[in-house]
């Protein structure tokens, strides 16, 4: 079934779409959001709840949100980013870039844990420490072009293209 | 388009990342159902995203808990059990306010139960002042009689009845003589009040020759309560006469307006 279809049988309230796009999503969102928020169970807590948000929304989803997964994306990320805000967690995006995801690929690897098909060692293969940062920001905290540009104090123009070559090594580590 | 060097700018990349406005979606949506190129550079950018995300998630992964969210949404979807929340009265607020507003009301009826009770008591103080005097005057006119009665019930006195006479046959008065103090007392009850510009004058009679003597008015007759007046009588008189007369009274007696007469008895 093309991702499409499901889409539209998702925002029809088809309940085998949703189980469908779950378990395609899932891990992806619950791996912003523990990215973010850094627990375990509070992940999974807000993981579920953002399908269940996504579910109850399923209609209000179009194609001027971008594709299925960016919006979802976006209910992740919004939703973690509050709750480490309600926690008063310090209240600033700031706060949320000093860990970054390659933490949490690299602790998993440490502990020779069964991730994916796809190995984390040559997912991440000659990633400089340039590129973890603004993936990072623009995937995993959903900052904005000129918010990435501030943080990482570089020209605005330079993190679309930075991304670029970037998002280009992935997906070279990815096809090795 | 050149779709090569809009690839190359990296829009693609942050149209995957979610953080494009609305318009840029929907245009690169636009750009993605007609230009093959771009719709494949779109999933690949998505499949490398989707690589480092899935890398990212806790190690348990996510897939163990659909179970979960479907119960989640299924207690949303089911029947809600509406709860009704016992009233949170607030009653000593309720009790304050009512409290306060009967106390205003209260008040407010004790103010003008006051101002009236204050208007009766003028009143009731008018009314008491009003009989008080209307009490002295009867008591003055209770002494007025009294001694009126003391005087015609003297021992001096003598008592001529004056009868009607062709006038007024009806009419009739009374003359209380007391010799001694030469005083003589008109009941004039009996007689008719007189017409505007009349008075009714006094006469003592000699009878041999008739000889009148004027002794007074009966003045302000209608506005007498008793119709008793009293007048000097310095004379030996044998009988007594009233007569209307025009006002201020006459020389002579006018006989034809002879209203009553009566002898002294010897």
């Amino acid at each position: 079934m093309e991702l499409e279809e499901l889409v539209e049988k998702f925002r029809m309230k088809d309940a085998k779409a949703f189980e469908k796009l779950y378990s395609m999503y899932a891990d992806n969102i619950c791996g912003v959001i523990y990215n973010i928020v850094k627990n375990t169970d509070i992940a999974q807590e807000i993981c579920q709840d953002v399908f269940v948000k996504a579910w109850n929304n399923a209609e209000s989803y179009n194609v001027s949100k971008g594709r299925f997964f960016t919006w979802m994306l976006n209910i992740a990320r919004n939703a973690a980013i509050d709750e480490v805000r309600s926690k008063s967690h310090k209240n600033s995006k700031q706060n949320l870039s000093s860990d970054f995801f390659v933490d949490i690929l690299e602790d998993k690897n440490d502990l020779n844990t069964q991730v994916d098909a796809i190995g984390i060692k040559s997912l991440l293969t000659n990633l400089k420490e340039k590129c973890v940062q603004i993936i990072d920001l623009l995937y995993f905290k959903g900052y904005t072009q000129k918010e990435a540009a501030e943080e990482l104090e570089i020209p605005i123009g330079t993190v679309k293209t930075r991304n670029r070559s970037c998002i280009a090594q992935i997906r070279g580590n990815i096809a090795i | 388009m050149d779709t090569e060097k809009y690839i190359a700018s990296g829009i693609l990349e942050l149209y995957v990342a979610g953080i494009l406005s609305e318009v840029e979606n929907l245009d690169i949506a636009r750009y993605a159902a007609e230009y093959p190129e771009i719709q494949n550079e779109i999933k690949a950018i998505e499949a490398a995203v989707l690589a480092l995300t899935k890398a990212a998630a806790p190690k348990e992964g996510a897939q163990i808990h659909l179970a979960k969210v479907q119960a989640k949404i299924a207690a949303a979807e089911a029947p809600k059990v509406i709860t009704i929340q016992p009233e949170n009265t607030n009653w000593s607020s309720y009790i304050g306010w009512a409290a306060s507003i009967l106390l205003a009301v209260g008040l407010f009826w004790m103010y003008t139960q006051n101002n009236t009770l204050k208007s009766n008591l003028d009143n009731s103080t008018q009314v008491n002042s009003a009989l008080e005097e209307k009490i002295e005057e009867a008591k003055t006119s209770l002494e007025k009689t009294e001694e009126l009665l003391s005087t015609i019930r003297d021992k001096n006195i003598q008592v001529v009845a004056l009868g009607g006479q062709a006038v007024d046959p009806n009419s009739y008065a009374k003359a209380y003589w007391n010799k001694s103090e030469q005083k003589v007392f008109i009941d004039a009850q009996g007689l008719p009040e007189p017409p505007d510009g009349m008075v009714y004058q006094v006469w003592s009679l000699k009878l041999n020759p008739l000889t009148p003597t004027s002794m007074g008015l009966l003045e302000d007759f209608i506005t007498d309560d008793t119709k008793v007046f009293a007048l000097n009588n310095p004379n030996e008189s044998e009988a007594f006469g009233i007569t209307l007369e025009p006002a201020g009274g006459s020389e002579t007696p006018n006989l034809e307006q002879l209203y009553t007469l009566g002898v002294v008895s010897s």
